[in-house]
């Protein structure tokens, strides 16, 4: 059994724990050995996003230094994990002492959804969701780690989260008039360019409600965190849900935690362990132990 | 009070929601016609791979493409001249103008002319100059620079031109149809366009093998203004060259569709030397050009053939209008481009921008625009200007970020004290987060207690 080095970005560890402990969750559904490396911080983006790469670098090592020893990382944010897996480079030089390690790191972590999909091999989820969700393609899972088709590229069209929200029975994933633009976080921009920022977050939310949606969902918290404060602030009734958070619920709406693990035959090769093992115990009221036999859906 | 020009002139731009909504709507709708377009061909992503890599050869081999057409150029029977700088073409352009005792010129779109304050050089020498795109010649009676480099005056309601128009060219009060107004603009162009003593284009591509140059418009402007008189000068900046003319056959059918969401601009003119009897010009400018070709980090922003796409698809640009940027060129390039001259004077550029990476898919020519500001970010702060504000931040949070206990504790007093602390000590004006957003939730517990706690179970 492969180990599995967490990485839960330093603002879901500190801020929305319950994002972390989803993510734990669904993967212990899928019979991934967990390990939370607890001398982990942060990975040093809003540093280098700044421009501030001398106060990132240390970071950057010593987040190498700690999740080197995993056959894979994964975490519940594109943003963090494009950051390890694409602009790490200036930290480790080629023939540097840590370039070797950071080889390995960069090819073995992966954002979750990319991992249940391409290294797990998971095709569908067996839960319901019986709500209008509108999906938030947050722009670095998008554009970096390419977990979807941008709306801006020509080609054969694809989306991970969909793919996994789509299997949930019940899902109505609403349409909406921009798939993907941004919703105006940007780390620091969300504070420096205030006014345009709020205007950006405002109008994917109008989008949302526009389109129908109920829930909004997305891969990154940090997008989630400035849309839910603008609708906690505008008092509109649109729940935010990190895809998780979603999943986890959806999966424990089916009564007797039925779960059915789908392959594709491509991921095969790849995938870990048959995942049809159960954790220990419980991590979770919300999702009932049980025989992993087919329930009917409440 | 928001830290950079640009986020302030962003801040007033958006202040008037009507209007901000109305900007970004009109830009969207000019890239989802491009999207169309894009679409419609299959081999879309080949077409920017191949110009990418046409652009990357060209920069490459600048210097050695730049003689090939001045040669052929000349042997054409076209005049090349040089200028290092911007004022170097101004005065080429002026000499060209008083040695023919020129007094009127008509002016088609070129951005390398706004580059250099062309119009107001040649004006102080009582030289008139009529730009004869109809959009700029809206925001030049308007008195503005263009707020776009495609779309010059999409910043302008079709209200705002009747008015502009009622005090220029005597329209009628409170008109604002736009037929009656094109029409009047055309008439009025048309005088300018009879009476004008030499022509002034831009250049959209030049050949080096050939010697010709490409200019495109949608309105003939450029055409007829160079076809009445006998002098035309066209003026480029040094990257405007593509090794051949078989070239053209990849960006002529990128352009307009980046550009404007067209298969191709209504005309796309080919000059081979000068007309009979007439004259032909070309100022080559480098103007910092030459400075980028050097640079590994920047060099593949001089790929860039101003279709104007990232800006039509940048959600801040969209939001906060192209003269909230203060340079020539606005919007993502225009975030590049400046910076990249002059550091200090536009280091917060880089900055007006969300990462999204919206604008390097969308670019014709694959220019990673993101990941340029992104490294300008760095560049700005190793020079020293980064407010301090932010760098001294940013140290402090690396230095709690490497000591987990530290980082525990900080975590640990900050939710409680959002959980604590009364209103009015979290929401006040020194917290731009909490303007018109509420803070995080803060939970009593983090995720590494909870996680402890599972695995003590």
């Amino acid at each position: 059994m492969p180990k599995v080095g967490l990485f839960i970005p330093c603002y879901i560890d500190q801020l929305y724990p319950q994002v972390g402990m989803a993510t734990v969750e669904l993967l212990a559904r899928f019979g991934v050995e967990l390990d939370f490396p607890q001398a982990q911080t942060c990975c040093g983006q809003p540093m280098a996003n700044v421009g501030c790469t001398a106060d990132a670098e240390p970071l950057a090592h010593r987040f190498v230094e700690i999740f080197a020893p995993y056959e894979y990382i994964v975490a519940p944010s594109g943003s963090c994990v494009a950051m390890v897996r694409h602009h790490y480079h200036e930290y480790f030089p080629p023939g540097g002492p840590r370039e070797r390690d950071y080889d390995r790191v960069r090819t073995k972590t992966f954002e979750l959804t990319e991992f249940l999909i391409d290294v797990l091999g998971v095709t569908a989820i067996e839960g319901a969701f019986p709500h209008r969700v509108g999906l938030h393609q947050s722009c670095h899972g998008l554009r970096e780690l390419r977990l979807a088709s941008s709306s801006e590229l020509v080609g054969r069209p694809y989306n991970k989260a969909r793919q996994l929200l789509a299997s949930l029975d019940g899902i109505e994933l609403v349409e909406l008039a921009r798939p993907d633009e941004c919703c105006g976080f940007g780390g620091t921009f969300a504070v420096s360019e205030e006014a345009v920022s709020c205007m950006m977050g405002r109008d994917r939310i109008h989008d949302h409600l526009q389109a129908g949606a109920q829930v909004m969902t997305a891969n990154d918290m940090s997008c989630l965190m400035h849309l839910e404060g603008l609708i906690r602030r505008d008092r509109q009734s649109l729940r935010v849900m990190h895809i998780a958070e979603l999943l986890v619920e959806a999966i424990g709406r089916v009564q007797g935690s039925g779960f059915r693990v789908q392959h594709s035959d491509a991921a095969k090769g790849r995938a870990l362990e048959s995942p049809g093992r159960s954790p220990g115990e419980p991590v979770s009221p919300q999702v009932a132990q049980g025989p992993t036999g087919r329930n009917s859906v409440r | 009070m928001p830290a950079t020009a640009h986020a302030q002139r962003a801040t007033r731009f958006v202040a008037n929601a009507d209007r901000a909504h109305w900007h970004d709507q009109s830009l969207w709708w000019v890239r989802v016609k491009r999207d169309r377009q894009a679409q419609s061909l299959p081999e879309w992503e080949e077409l920017r791979e191949a110009a990418s890599q046409i652009k990357a050869h060209t920069v490459a081999h600048l210097a050695d493409l730049l003689e090939q057409f001045e040669a052929n150029a000349t042997g054409l029977g076209a005049t090349v001249h040089w200028a290092r700088n911007a004022a170097e073409h101004n005065e080429i352009v002026l000499g060209i103008l008083q040695t023919h005792g020129v007094r009127r010129v008509v002016k088609s779109k070129s951005m390398l002319t706004e580059e250099c304050h062309l119009n107001p050089y040649l004006e102080r020498h009582g030289i008139e100059v009529v730009d004869t795109d109809l959009g700029e010649r809206i925001v030049q009676l308007a008195g503005e620079p263009p707020s776009h480099i495609v779309l010059p005056c999409i910043h302008v309601k079709k209200e705002e031109i009747g008015e502009l128009f009622h005090e220029h060219l005597g329209t009628e009060k409170g008109s604002a149809d736009p037929n009656y107004l094109a029409e009047a603009a055309r008439r009025h162009l048309r005088e300018k366009f009879l009476a004008a003593e030499a022509g002034i284009t831009g250049v959209n591509f030049a050949v080096a093998e050939t010697g010709g140059l490409v200019v495109c418009t949608n309105e003939g402007n450029a055409d007829l203004g160079v076809s009445l008189p006998k002098v035309h000068i066209a003026c480029m900046g040094i990257e405007k060259l593509v090794p051949r003319a078989a070239d053209l056959g990849v960006f002529l059918r990128l352009l307009a569709r980046s550009a404007t969401g067209q298969p191709i601009t209504t005309y796309s003119s080919h000059f081979h030397g000068p007309m009979p009897g007439g004259e032909l010009h070309i100022v080559l400018v480098d103007n910092g050009r030459s400075n980028i070709v050097g640079s590994d980090d920047f060099r593949r922003s001089l790929a860039c053939i101003r279709c104007g796409a990232c800006m039509n698809t940048c959600p801040v640009y969209r939001r906060s209008g192209g003269h909230s940027y203060g340079t020539t060129v606005p919007g993502p390039i225009g975030s590049i481009l400046a910076p990249v001259r002059d550091a200090k004077a536009f280091a917060g550029l880089p900055h007006a921008c969300s990462l999204c990476g919206s604008c390097t898919d969308v670019c014709p020519v694959k220019i990673d625009l993101h990941h340029q500001l992104l490294t300008l970010r760095r560049e700005i702060a190793v020079q020293g200007y980064l407010p301090w504000t932010k760098r001294l931040g940013m140290r402090l949070a690396s230095a709690v970020f490497r000591r987990p206990g530290l980082y525990r504790l900080f975590g640990r007093l900050g939710r409680w004290f959002l959980r604590r602390a009364p209103r009015f000590m979290l929401y006040h004006r020194f917290n731009a987060w909490g303007q018109q957003r509420e803070l995080p939730p803060a939970p009593k517990r983090s995720f590494r207690d909870l996680y402890r706690d599972r695995s003590n179970r």
